[in-house]
């Protein structure tokens, strides 16, 4: 049985192409991924993005605990800051990438991958020497995101709390289309400016904020965009996907990730065999590329070929870029191949295409 | 839905239609394109080439996923829609019109009538 989310109906009128993601029946498209793609680039569009998991941790030993089971540094966090991050194994891998946001000074949410919600729970319960108060708030928890150059301005229009003075990576809790206590969170997954909007759906009406953000957005054009678009958005950018681009099989290091892996804070989980990665260098590298053409179009699960066709990889994201109109991907390579400019190949089908490797985003910003 | 009544259809979303003339044109149905969307990009193999039933004779790339065509009845494509080549969306906007994909000789004429009907194909995406 699949999950819903309370923006199930408002998907449905809207003509929504339905699918299971996650264990959700979410939107894919409305209108077609081009054109709501476009949208986001060019003005706003707004997605449902409630089938993510929020789980709060909170008491005295809260950012310990956060801190322990995370690879980032918790520390640099103030109320009103959020900080992109992962959760890793012993050896490595990583268990999933998620958002952290420090609410309080006793009081961090973690916003995690849907599919992974589960079992990121349970490793979270069972890595909590510290014992912090772990709470699963993701089915009260609804999450908007509204994204585009247009989206602040529309937005703007339904609260008093100025927005342009929210930072990127930073947020506050406001009153949003008369609903009090909703995270005007400054983040996103499309590269685009924007807001993803957390409430209760205890506290607020779901289909009320829906619908008023969507009024609110009328002359500026902006459309529902469902979880196609996300992913053609978040490809052109080179954000990872946990489930392709990273999963338990590989670790922050080769994934790029190096950024937000943090080795001076102190003990976590994963960090001893992260610091040997880091140290002996990653036999593999996970890297952009854009292919010669549009109609060579990468896809999950092609192998990477050096010029002679020597298999040296594989991709793990592809599409054709709405934007730019050629093919674009990300995947593993050996390391001597992951730099930039290098001339590598990709097997589509029967034949082998010329690709080259790019650092992204894929796109001009 | 649209699916016209005087066409033959197949469980993987080809249509066929006979052109009277000893040759026949395929392509993929209105449930087929709006199941896989935006269309970027229609991979057709050369003319001249014969093929089995049920053999793939070209690639539907949509934005999300990439789909095989396959042959409804043996035969050798004697055209293709070289239109696709620049403007793939017309598999979207008129998939039983200007979004055709190939024209076949086939094999045998009589392999047409083996395949769905209208009522039939509508039972098979009902």
């Amino acid at each position: 049985m699949l999950k819903i989310t309370p923006f199930n109906e408002v998907h449905q009128q809207a003509g929504a192409k339905l699918i299971d993601f996650g264990g959700f029946e979410m939107p894919v498209q409305y209108s077609g991924i081009k054109n709501e793609h476009e949208a986001v680039r060019n003005r706003a569009g707004i997605f449902d993005v409630s089938h993510m998991g929020e789980i709060m941790f909170a008491g005295p030993h809260a950012k310990e605990s956060v801190q322990y089971l995370t690879v980032n540094d918790v520390s640099k966090l103030v109320p009103g800051k959020a900080q992109y991050s992962a959760m890793c194994y012993e050896d490595g891998g990583i268990v999933d990438d998620l958002l952290v946001y420090m609410l309080d000074e006793n009081e961090y949410l973690l916003v995690v991958n849907a599919s992974n919600k589960d079992k990121d729970l349970d490793w979270m319960i069972s890595n909590n020497p510290h014992k912090a108060e772990i709470t699963d708030i993701s089915d009260e928890t609804c999450l908007l995101a509204v994204q585009g150059p247009l989206s602040v301005q529309i937005l703007q229009k339904l609260t008093d709390t100025d927005l342009s003075e929210i930072k990127f990576y930073t947020f506050k809790k406001g009153t949003f289309a008369g609903y009090e206590d909703v995270i005007l969170s400054a983040t996103g997954y499309t590269g685009e400016k924007g807001f993803e909007l957390y409430f209760s759906s205890k506290k607020a009406d779901p289909e009320n904020i829906w619908n008023r953000i969507l009024e609110a957005g009328a002359d500026e054009g902006l459309l529902p965009a469902g979880l196609g678009a996300r992913d053609t958005l978040r490809l052109e950018m080179g954000y990872a996907l946990y489930g392709n681009d990273i999963t338990k099989e590989t670790n922050t290091i080769e994934a790029g990730l190096g950024w937000i892996t943090k080795f001076d804070k102190g003990d976590f989980i994963g960090r001893e065999a992260l610091l040997k990665a880091k140290e002996e260098g990653a036999a593999r590298r996970l890297c952009g590329f854009i292919t010669d053409s549009a109609r060579n179009i990468p896809r999950n699960g092609y192998k990477i070929t050096d010029v002679d066709g020597n298999e040296i990889g594989f991709v793990t994201s592809g599409s054709q870029s709405i934007t730019s109109g050629i093919g674009i991907g990300m995947g593993y390579v050996k390391t001597e191949f992951a730099k930039s400019e290098t001339l590598i190949k990709i097997q589509i089908r029967k034949k082998l295409v010329d690709a080259i490797v790019k650092r992204p985003p894929f796109i001009k910003r | 839905m649209n699916i016209p009544s005087e066409l033959k259809y197949t469980k993987e979303h080809e249509w066929i239609r006979d052109n009277g003339d000893g040759t026949a044109t395929i392509g993929i149905t209105d449930f087929a394109q709006g199941e896989l969307g935006d269309i970027v990009y229609v991979e057709l193999n050369d003319t001249g080439e014969s093929y089995g039933q049920d053999d793939v004779f070209g690639t539907v790339e949509a934005v999300k996923t990439v789909s095989e065509l396959f042959m409804p009845v043996a035969g050798e494509v004697v055209e293709i829609n070289e239109e696709l080549e620049n403007e793939p969306e017309l598999v979207n906007e008129d998939p039983y019109g200007k979004g055709w994909m190939v024209k076949i000789k086939p094999e045998n004429p009589d392999d047409l009538n083996s395949l769905l009907s209208a009522d039939d194909y509508e039972q098979v995406i009902a």
